[in-house]
């Protein structure tokens, strides 16, 4: 119930929708829940709302702590 | 897949679980508690647990919606949807859950009820739309990643002046759980947390904050890939050693410290603590539930209909009480692969693929089936003569 998956936005529709692209598969999802979602944003979606939005910089970084943790 | 396909790296798993055993003082035990179904499943589908040493132990926590409803908000739901002129709309994962005397919501449906499966709770105010004559229950489930989607459909169907769209709330809160369990209610002793990963989106970090000050427990929020996973046991036992009990955040990817605010706004305008909440495995817990706000209420199905909740004991012969607080591992069961399987579920945990059993059945026991074989073949080895 708690998983969510990270989808990349396509194309912004009327009444707060968006489409994504969740690696290739494009679906209608809502995105009344952010402010300002722009198209190429990754966000966290769940049950067909995005959540949150995915931070490129702060995934980089994760990244490199992980890489730095396993050596 | 991007944001996925490189948290799944298993060479990088393989380096953090060497640094976990390089940290881990051989002399003490640390057993963490992951609250998340989601980490249970991630655990349980890369076989995370044959990565750490003996000394690490994860112990999964209640923290899968599906398992936590108790046998009583099901019946309520089946009697709802028994209910003349009414359509009720469910998250297919509650659709097998057993209620009482074997019922789900799947009988009920086969028994003519008009039980309708959704993916999200815009389905359900489309169905709403396109059935104007009959009144449409959606029964909402889940913690805090899927209230503000709840909150979501009820300000539409307010915009839309929807008379027939109504919610039968069940949200329950994290925090109020994990209090549950350091407060001694049933749970086993663990040295900290790895804290739920789109709970965490929309709540951030502050409401974490007791584990550390009232409970000297340390949190350390978690994506659900197997890396966020093993880094957040490594953050863990960096904390336990040095005696730190700080609420860190390894999912910092998708977890801001405050969260979405948005959402927040959205669910504290419409929702407002019930006083009280029956969790399966957790007894009553105080102010660990949402209701709707009086100023709501003709959206809530509580209010528009007699829903009553009866009091329900669960199956006796199901462990998925002691499961769901750490006392018991899924093999721990009796009912465990003999009558309760995923196509037969007895109790919660085996239903929601996040359940504890579930998660077992289908990675766990066959590695734990490998071991045993490995230490036969090692212990007949042993017994030959040189």
């Amino acid at each position: 119930m708690c998983l969510a998956i990270p989808a990349e936005v396509t194309e912004l529709l009327p009444d707060d929708m968006a489409k994504v692209s969740l690696g290739g598969v494009v679906k209608s999802v809502s995105v009344a829940l952010l402010d300002e979602v722009a198209v190429g944003d990754y966000v966290v979606l769940h049950v067909g709302h995005a959540l949150a939005r995915i931070d490129a910089e702060e995934a980089r970084r994760t990244l490199a702590l992980l890489a730095e943790a396993g050596r | 897949m991007k944001y996925v396909d490189e948290f799944r790296d298993g060479a990088l798993a393989r380096g953090i679980a060497n640094a976990i055993r390089a940290e881990a003082d051989p002399a003490r035990s640390y057993r963490f508690m992951e609250f998340c179904g989601g980490h249970t499943h991630a655990i349980a589908r890369y076989g995370l647990e044959d990565l750490l040493p003996p000394n690490v132990r994860m112990i999964h926590g209640p923290g899968c919606p599906v398992c936590v409803l108790p046998v009583s908000r099901i019946d309520a739901a089946i009697r709802l949807a028994a209910e003349p002129g009414v359509t009720l709309c469910s998250y297919g994962d509650m659709m097998r859950v057993p209620g009482s005397d074997g019922m789900s919501l799947l009988k009920a449906k086969a028994g003519g009820a008009d039980i309708r499966m959704v993916y999200s709770t815009l389905d359900a105010l489309r169905i709403a739309g396109e059935v104007p004559h009959r009144e449409v229950v959606f029964f909402a489930i889940g913690f805090e990643t899927t209230t503000p989607p709840t909150a979501v459909a009820i300000k539409m169907a307010e915009r839309q002046r929807l008379a027939n769209f109504s919610v039968f709330c069940n949200h329950v809160l994290t925090p109020a759980a994990m209090r549950a369990l350091l407060t001694g209610a049933g749970g086993v002793p663990i040295e900290g947390f790895v804290g739920p990963a789109h709970v965490s989106t929309v709540i951030g970090m502050a409401p974490y904050a007791f584990c550390a000050t009232e409970f000297a427990k340390p949190v350390v929020i978690a994506g659900f890939e197997p890396l966020d996973v093993m880094q957040a046991v490594l953050m863990l036992v960096r904390q336990v050693n040095d005696g730190r009990h700080d609420i860190e955040n390894e999912y910092a990817r998708a977890v801001t410290p405050a969260g979405n605010r948005k959402a927040q706004a959205l669910v504290a305008e419409l929702f407002e603590p019930r006083a009280a909440f029956e969790w399966r495995g957790l007894g009553s817990l105080p102010l660990s539930a949402l209701t709707l706000r009086p100023a709501y209420a003709r959206f809530d199905a509580e209010a528009r209909f007699t829903v009553e909740t009866v009091a329900a004991a669960d199956n006796p012969a199901c462990d998925c009480g002691a499961i769901l607080r750490g006392l018991k591992r899924p093999p721990d069961c009796r009912l465990f692969g003999k009558v309760c399987r995923p196509e037969a579920p007895v109790g919660a945990c085996m239903v929601s693929s996040e359940g504890a059993c579930a998660a077992h059945w289908s990675y766990g026991r066959f590695r734990e089936h490998a071991k045993a074989n490995d230490n036969t073949r090692a212990e007949t080895n042993e017994q030959v003569p040189a």
